[in-house]
């Protein structure tokens, strides 16, 4: 012990210093360690391949089993097949005698409740964010945000026990609708629920648009209207679309809600603005017919043709919020 | 250990042996029938092997045919097409009705109609009759409610009163007999269809061409939407075997509960 302790002091007063390890990697060490570097790169690119392969793979499931409806009745069938499809508003898919496949007053219907409920969510969510990022004192920022993103995780059939059990008996008692369960009832809730989106994104793109084109708008002389209206939401107007947009995925997407609230009859309304009567959308009639419907028919086959066009829809939407996002990131980050 | 080896080892042996000595139990056929199916299996589960599919009465029938399965569940008749095709084939479909199956009309408590026929409910349905005056009662606007495509309940009222008419596009789907009923209870001009379990005071039962749903009424088949559920095999079953017990089972209390839980109504006389 004590010749030890004496022996390394000697050697440091030596100069000579002792590593605890050896500074050269013996072979079998550098081999492990080259296959350990390279099994753990391989393992995070498996990793996140799998969603990015998820997605090929739900584009790929989804055409395969649609094509069936438009191919498998001859090719000469197949065109008025698409017509049908898209053009006609008899939707009797389970008919014994002579099925019908028009989905025009489905994909209306799904059209007609995501612009209604755009039409409430974007003033709404835009005035929110104006007044969170702009005007609110910094406390009450700070408790209004995190309180906004919560309704963002109340699950959907919450929303829709609320829609059937209190907004529509209130509907029919106190606006008189015939029915409660309408377009205005799904159209309401769903913007409600676009609302987080739409607010949090579109802070951030106005905060991230700098204080310094807010006070060069204050030195020129105007107000605070004027550098709101006229300076700062063009300058995040990239950022506020993409918030628009991902509010609109959230709306089309939406499928128990709907299901439960719009009261799913399979029609355009009539006149067009009359919002008590009731629509059904391309979510809920997949969600409403998919699980008894016997496997490869018509029906079967139609049903997934209704998710490729819901699939088309949402990739647009989002190329689009993609787009969009790009700008705005060019915009803040040259500046 | 060893002893905790040898305990596995019995365990096995049993299990393999009980499997090996049940015998399979192939059932298939309707989607109404399918629920009662179901709860029979779940009886029947310690003695053999049941599998229920559930695939329709048109598929049950050629299953039979076929040989695919035991025991064809069906909430129709075998057509006369069906039946002379099994017989060719050698096949002998011997019916027995183990249920009864009524779909009742229902409106607001406030409704004061309390009677319709069917012509009138099919033109309803069909969106020919659009207000509650047109039939006797408040100038209101008929909501028409009914239930989801793919469920038996919707099939039973399609046969029983639409006779192969399309209901009208006005018409709204929801997807649950509580659903149905909770639409109808909460909408002054609504009318609907549930199974008999559902009817209580706040949704009011009409008659159907002067006749009130009941248990009795639709054991009877005297109430025009009440029509038998069958289960269907080759030939009549052995006594004592699996599928005669099986076929047997809705005559003792235990499947009659089962029966009436599942909202159908056994067939009984008293």
């Amino acid at each position: 012990m004590k010749d030890s302790s004496t022996q390394s002091v000697q050697k440091q007063q030596a100069g000579v210093f002792e590593f605890a390890r050896p500074l050269c990697l013996t072979a079998t060490e550098d081999f492990r360690g080259f296959i350990a570097a390279h099994l753990g790169q391989g393992l995070l690119f498996v990793t996140a391949s799998i969603s990015v392969l998820a997605v090929f793979l739900i584009f790929f499931f989804v055409i395969g089993q649609s094509l069936p409806f438009f191919l498998n009745r001859g090719l000469a069938e197949s065109v008025p097949r698409i017509k049908e499809f898209l053009t006609s508003t008899q939707w009797y898919p389970q008919r014994q005698a002579g099925p019908e496949y028009g989905a025009r007053a489905i994909i209306i219907g799904s059209l007609y409740v995501t612009v209604c409920s755009l039409m409430l969510a974007v003033p709404i969510g835009l005035l929110a964010a104006i007044f969170l990022s702009d005007i609110a004192p910094f406390g009450l920022r700070q408790f209004c945000k995190p309180v906004i993103e919560i309704l963002a995780a109340i699950p959907s059939v919450a929303y829709g026990v609320f829609a059937v059990m209190v907004l529509a008996p209130w509907m029919q008692n106190t606006l008189g609708f015939s029915s409660g369960t309408n377009a205005l009832n799904a159209s309401l809730i769903l913007s409600v629920m676009a609302l987080p989106t739409i607010i949090s994104v579109a802070e951030d793109a106005l905060s991230a648009a700098g204080r310094d084109i807010r006070e060069a708008s204050y030195a020129l002389g105007a107000t605070r209207a004027e550098t709101m209206l006229l300076v700062v939401l063009p300058a995040a107007h990239s950022g506020i679309v993409a918030a628009i947009i991902l509010g609109m995925m959230r709306a089309v997407g939406e499928t128990m809600v709907v299901w439960m609230a719009s009261g799913n009859a399979s029609r355009i309304p009539s006149p067009w603005w009359d919002l008590s009567q009731s629509v059904r959308t391309l979510t809920a009639t997949i969600a409403g017919e998919l699980g008894e419907v016997p496997k490869n028919t018509d029906h079967y086959h139609v049903l997934f043709a209704i998710g490729l066009l819901l699939l088309v829809f949402t990739f647009g939407l989002n190329m689009c919020s993609e787009y969009f996002m790009g700008q705005f990131r060019k915009i803040t980050g040259r500046r | 250990m060893k002893t905790l080896i040898a305990q596995f080892l019995t365990i096995g042996c049993v299990l393999v042996g009980s499997v090996a000595a049940a015998e399979k139990l192939q059932i298939d056929g309707s989607t109404t029938v399918g629920p009662i199916g179901d709860a029979f299996a779940e009886v029947f589960k310690d003695k053999a092997a049941v599998t229920v599919s559930k695939t329709g009465s048109g598929d049950g029938a050629a299953a039979l045919m076929e040989g695919r399965c035991d025991i064809a569940m069906m909430s129709r008749f075998m057509k006369n097409a069906e039946f002379k095709a099994a017989v060719d084939k050698g096949i002998m479909p011997v019916a027995h009705a183990i249920a009864m199956d009524g779909v009742c009309v229902v409106v607001n408590e406030s409704n004061p109609v309390t009677g319709l026929t069917t012509e009138q409910i099919r033109s309803i349905y069909k969106g020919e009759i659009t207000n509650w005056k047109q039939v006797g009662g408040p100038d209101k606007a008929i909501v028409v409610i009914s239930r989801d495509t793919s469920s038996g309940t919707y099939e039973t009222f399609e046969e029983l009163v639409m006779h192969k008419e399309k209901m009208g596009p006005a018409t709204e789907y929801v997807n649950s007999n509580p659903q149905a009923h909770a639409r109808v209870k909460s909408t002054e001009g609504a009318i609907g269809y549930v199974g008999l379990g559902f009817v209580d005071r706040y949704v009011k039962a009409i008659k159907v061409d002067g006749v009130m749903p009941d248990r009795k009424t639709i054991a009877r088949g005297t109430y025009p939407l009440s029509r038998p559920l069958f289960l269907f095999t080759n030939g009549y079953p052995k006594l004592g075997s699996i599928v005669y017990q099986f076929c047997t089972f809705h005559l003792t209390e235990e499947g009659q509960e089962i029966i009436e839980a599942k909202g159908f109504v056994p067939v009984t006389a008293y």
